[in-house]
């Protein structure tokens, strides 16, 4: 966004040309009337503050429709969904560390381990964003390169109803976008992370869907090379 | 103390829902229930201008200081809001935005206007804050059927 104001045809020249020089490379960054900008603000200003879900809900609503546009199929949606959050995600991660810290103490450092990242996505992470910690974490039996956090009923999804023509798709994408800007901003790389609906279609499972109808797994999966690392450093120590 | 069934009216006059919860009413084919919503339609806007004119703010805007102009939603006569049988009492809700909500309840019903609104609010949360809804199209939301049967059938009965 340029923080130059139109400038109007009535106004001297002289003036334009000083608006011009004191801005001379559009940073992104909007500058308001008292010059302050985001970084100027206290860190732990909106630490506490909280959001209209209503607001959250028709933005969000916005961001669906917008991410709608020419896609070629659900896997492609989802995938403009998780790009949307990856960038929250990059940037959330050094924002609530730096929060997380007492004053006049050394800043809390990245996790360097799966077990203490996962565990800052599932409470830190999940109390910012959605004021509760996420509702379970497992990891896979099948591929130990993969973990599952599972979100009962993810504020995302609560008034949402999927069509039947593509009731695979899942809004939560852009959650797990956010969670893999976490992974990849700490320095785990995934091979992506997903959102899926649980107890589709599973009979078996039906008492407990019906409990928690949008119930939704997030899965990680970590890049083999982060695996590697994890073993190397269980046995240093 | 039943209610029978809830239509939604969009503005241009087509019927964009129809549930029914109790029996009571009259089967009608969904061909019938169209004309009905249509013909309801009319009928409204036909007792919205029949309105005496001394409640209509715009004869009196010469007159009026320029400040009640601004107001956002002046009084205006919003036309037919209950018609009641000795079976049956339906009861209209006009939304700002000109969509109507009728409700189909016994004639000893009370607080139709407390469920209505709640019925209003569900639809602002369900309907209009899926993604997946196009406006002015009929409406198929499995979470808002979900919301309105835990309503009705948990607190109205």
């Amino acid at each position: 966004m340029s923080t130059n104001p139109p400038s109007s045809a009535g106004k001297p020249a002289q003036q334009a040309l000083q608006q011009q020089t004191r801005t001379p490379t559009p940073s992104g960054l909007r500058y308001p009337s008292n010059k302050k900008t985001i970084y100027d603000r206290n860190i732990n200003r909106t630490k506490t503050s909280e959001l209209s879900r209503a607001a959250f809900a028709y933005l969000f609503v916005e961001m669906i429709a917008y991410a709608q546009k020419r896609v070629t199929g659900i896997a492609d949606l989802e995938k403009r969904l998780n790009n949307q959050g990856y960038p929250l995600g990059l940037k959330l991660l050094d924002l609530l560390l730096l929060r997380s810290t007492v004053p006049s103490t050394p800043p809390t450092t990245r996790p360097t381990r799966i077990l203490p990242l996962l565990q800052f996505i599932t409470t830190t992470l999940w109390r910012h964003l959605f004021a509760r910690p996420a509702d379970a974490l497992e990891r896979s039996a099948a591929n130990p390169a993969e973990y599952m956090v599972t979100d009962n009923a993810p504020l995302v999804n609560e008034y949402i109803s999927v069509p039947r023509e593509i009731s695979s798709f899942n809004a939560a994408a852009f959650v797990s976008g956010i969670v893999e800007g976490v992974c990849d901003g700490a320095g785990f790389r995934t091979e992506g992370v997903s959102a899926h609906w649980v107890g589709e279609g599973d009979a078996a499972e039906g008492g407990k869907a019906e409990m928690w109808p949008g119930k939704t797994i997030f899965l990680i999966k970590f890049a083999p090379e982060v695996l590697e690392r994890e073993e190397v450093m269980g046995k240093g120590g | 103390m039943v209610v029978f069934a809830l239509l939604i009216i969009s503005k241009a006059g087509g019927l964009i829902y129809n549930r029914e919860f109790n029996a009571g009413l009259a089967k009608l084919s969904s061909n019938d229930l169209l004309i009905l919503a249509g013909t309801f339609h009319g009928v409204h806007a036909i007792t919205r201008s029949l309105a005496p004119v001394a409640t209509h703010p715009a004869n009196r805007l010469s007159s009026a200081p320029p400040s009640s102009i601004a107001a956002p939603f002046p009084l205006r006569p919003t036309g037919l809001e209950v018609l009641e049988s000795s079976h049956f009492r339906l009861t209209c809700f006009q939304t700002v935005t000109g969509t109507k909500f009728l409700l189909f309840t016994e004639p000893s019903q009370p607080n139709v206007d407390v469920v209505i609104k709640r019925i209003y609010e569900l639809y602002a949360d369900f309907v209009m804050k899926n993604p997946f809804y196009t406006i002015e199209m009929p409406v198929r939301c499995q979470k808002f059927d979900g919301a309105l049967d835990g309503y009705i059938k948990g607190n109205v009965r």
